[in-house]
């Protein structure tokens, strides 16, 4: 493990980036902990200034430190992500190693399934819901929802994983020496599937935050949990940029740019080194 | 002709299975869940103020017939289906009288005009770009235009568009942010009105194609550079074939069936950036008038407009799926 590690951040660039930029958001996740201010509390601190040493990010409209904000948001944004991300693998991991492994009418019962959930186009969907539970859409419960529709695309990558090791001389050597299917998926297969499970979450968190975001914006979520979504959704409805309150928009768009190019760049190099072909490549690329 | 009368019945019913689950679980969300709409609206009306018990019981029971909550459970989800299958879903809350319907189709031209431009543009580029980067994988402009690709992908379209909304609205105002055309034009192929259309669209497009773009770019690299390493290839550029005709008759060529799959399953994806961008720029399509009418309490609008995105992003699909076997020749001749 450590050496995979240490091959990536040696050889590759792209994961050196990205674990920089995703340690880096992670620190400032981390220091809300240390928030002088109550998360919620608004005018604490001189209305609207700009950012300066006192306020590294400036204050918002409604008094609020957008250092501060910026790292509680964050760390409630990528909670969130996590959330989506570990439940949803759940669903992937059961229906992917599943139709993978049966194959014949169980794959393809469940591979049409799995192909309506990647047509559904989720956002009028998860308004729909917005529109129904109104105050009742807690945090947790648009993660849940999130979760129950967004494994459909990882559940494919790890069927066609699962495919492969099904053909493995192991895999009859399991089912000869009388082991049941549920212990061949977890003992067995779920081994093999690791790696692309762990570069799907990653996927997987930045699509969910990337919808959170954008829902949050709108003012269609839990205005009450801070989020970066949040704060954009606050600062438009002070009209922050027309007044002239730039930073507090620019700073939750970089913190969040930085942690969506961090995960995304994580993600790729993860899957780039998990095919052999690429790896092999760039191996070559670094030697000649 | 078989296999291919086989392909099309497939689809067909993946087709019908998408719309069959999506409206489904609309009527799920809206019948299913504990919260009870009528008496949501109920209890926002009456504590204004006390009002009289008739009237509130007369106000119950015509929004229970408006959200299809009357009779029995059976008789509500048929009353469900006949609504989606004759596309009517009723006088929209916020515009009343004017049907919801009526609504989304004033609002879908414009969402396909955006949809359809954005995602050729996108796609197009995206994996003419990325054949290119692939073959030559020296230059340094592609290179470049890689990692601008791998930054500007990852990040939501509504971070994208809220970008060039602030560059190109605030700081250097050169193009419309906001509408589908300028008020002042009347409508009709005038040179000036769909001047003004196409200026409204630079943005909105632009958006959708900065993020969509990455994506094509970086599938395409990385299918075609398996490709590219093939002994065909080799052959090809030994037997001195040149090298624009291998770059896109013997790579990108090979390459381009799975992007076209990519297409079908990413256009869910597509259109949730489209809602978004559209509200962003104002642009008069689905997705302002879903948000709008979710902010107005619109509860037929945003049902209306929930189900028809469902059944057009699936005809989408169906439409790419049957347009597959004509440009993949292994699947036509069979």
């Amino acid at each position: 493990m450590l050496a995979v590690l240490r091959d990536l951040v040696r050889h590759n660039p792209e994961f050196r980036i990205g674990l920089v930029l995703v340690l880096l958001v992670l620190t400032l996740a981390a220091l809300s902990f240390a928030s002088p201010y109550p998360e919620l509390d608004v005018y604490v601190v001189p209305p609207d200034v700009p950012p300066s040493s006192a306020y590294w990010f400036g204050t918002t409209s409604r008094g609020q430190d957008v250092f501060w904000q910026v790292c509680t948001a964050i760390r409630h944004t990528l909670a969130f992500g996590l959330t989506v991300a570990l439940v949803s693998r759940l669903i992937s991991l059961g229906v992917g190693l599943l139709a993978g492994y049966k194959g014949g009418f169980v794959d393809r019962l469940l591979m049409s399934i799995n192909d309506t959930f990647i047509v559904i186009p989720l956002f009028p969907v998860l308004v729909l819901f917005y529109f129904v539970l109104r105050d009742n859409m807690s945090w947790l419960a648009l993660a849940l929802i999130m979760s129950l529709l967004g494994w459909s695309y990882d559940a494919r990558l790890i069927r066609s994983v699962a495919m492969s090791v099904k053909t493995r001389e192991f895999t009859q050597t399991s089912v000869f020496s009388g082991m049941t299917t549920r212990e061949i998926l977890l003992r067995e297969h779920l081994p093999y599937v690791l790696p692309i499970v762990f570069s799907t979450t990653l996927a997987n968190m930045n699509w969910s935050i990337g919808l959170e975001v954008t829902l949050s914006v709108l003012g269609f979520t839990d205005i009450n949990t801070p989020s970066i979504g949040g704060m954009i959704y606050w600062a438009n409805q002070h009209t922050a940029l027309v007044a002239g309150i730039w930073w507090w928009i620019a700073f939750p768009v970089i913190v969040v740019v930085m942690a969506f190019i961090g995960l995304f760049l994580l993600s790729v190099s993860l899957n780039e080194f998990i095919d052999p072909r690429s790896r092999l490549a760039r191996m070559g690329q670094a030697t000649s | 002709m078989h296999a291919y009368l086989a392909y099309l019945a497939k689809r067909i019913g993946q087709f019908l299975l998408v719309v069959a689950i999506g409206i489904n679980l609309a009527y799920a969300i809206t019948h299913l869940t504990p919260i009870d709409p009528v008496e949501q609206s109920v209890a926002a009306v009456t504590s204004y103020g006390n009002a009289a018990p008739d009237a509130i019981n007369q106000m119950r029971q015509s929004l229970r017939e408006l959200y299809g909550l009357a009779g029995s459970p059976l008789q509500q989800y048929a009353t469900f289906w006949g609504r989606v299958l004759h596309a009517d879903f009723g006088p929209s809350l916020s515009a009343f009288p004017t049907p919801v319907s009526t609504l989304i189709w004033r609002a879908l031209p414009w969402t396909i005009g955006l949809l359809v431009t954005s995602t050729l543009i996108a796609w197009a580029c995206g994996n003419y770009l990325g054949g290119l980067a692939s073959y030559y994988r020296k230059s340094r402009t592609l290179k470049a235009v890689g990692i601008v690709a791998m930054m500007l992908h990852p990040i939501p379209y509504y971070i994208v568009a809220l970008i060039l909304l602030i560059l190109f609205g605030y700081v250097v105002p050169i193009l419309p942010v906001g509408g589908g055309a300028a008020m002042n034009l009347e409508r009709g192929f005038t040179f000036d009105y769909i001047g003004s259309v196409a200026a409204h669209s630079v943005l909105p497009v632009a958006s959708l194609v900065l993020v969509g773009i990455g994506s094509w770019f970086l599938g395409m690299r990385s299918l075609a550079s398996n490709i590219v390493t093939e002994d065909y290839v080799a052959y090809a550029e030994l037997a001195g074939v040149e090298r624009s005709r291998i770059l896109q008759s013997y790579v990108m060529r090979n390459a381009l069936m799975p992007q076209v799959t990519g297409l079908a399953m990413s256009l869910g994806a597509i259109f949730n950036g489209a809602v978004i961008t559209e509200k962003v720029f104002g642009y008069p399509g689905i997705g302002t008038l879903l948000i709008d009418a979710v902010y107005a309490g619109d509860y037929s609008l945003v049902l209306g407009v929930a189900t028809i995105s469902i059944v057009a992003v699936s005809a989408g699909v169906l439409i790419i799926d049957l347009l597959y076997p004509l440009l993949d020749p292994r699947v036509e001749a069979v």
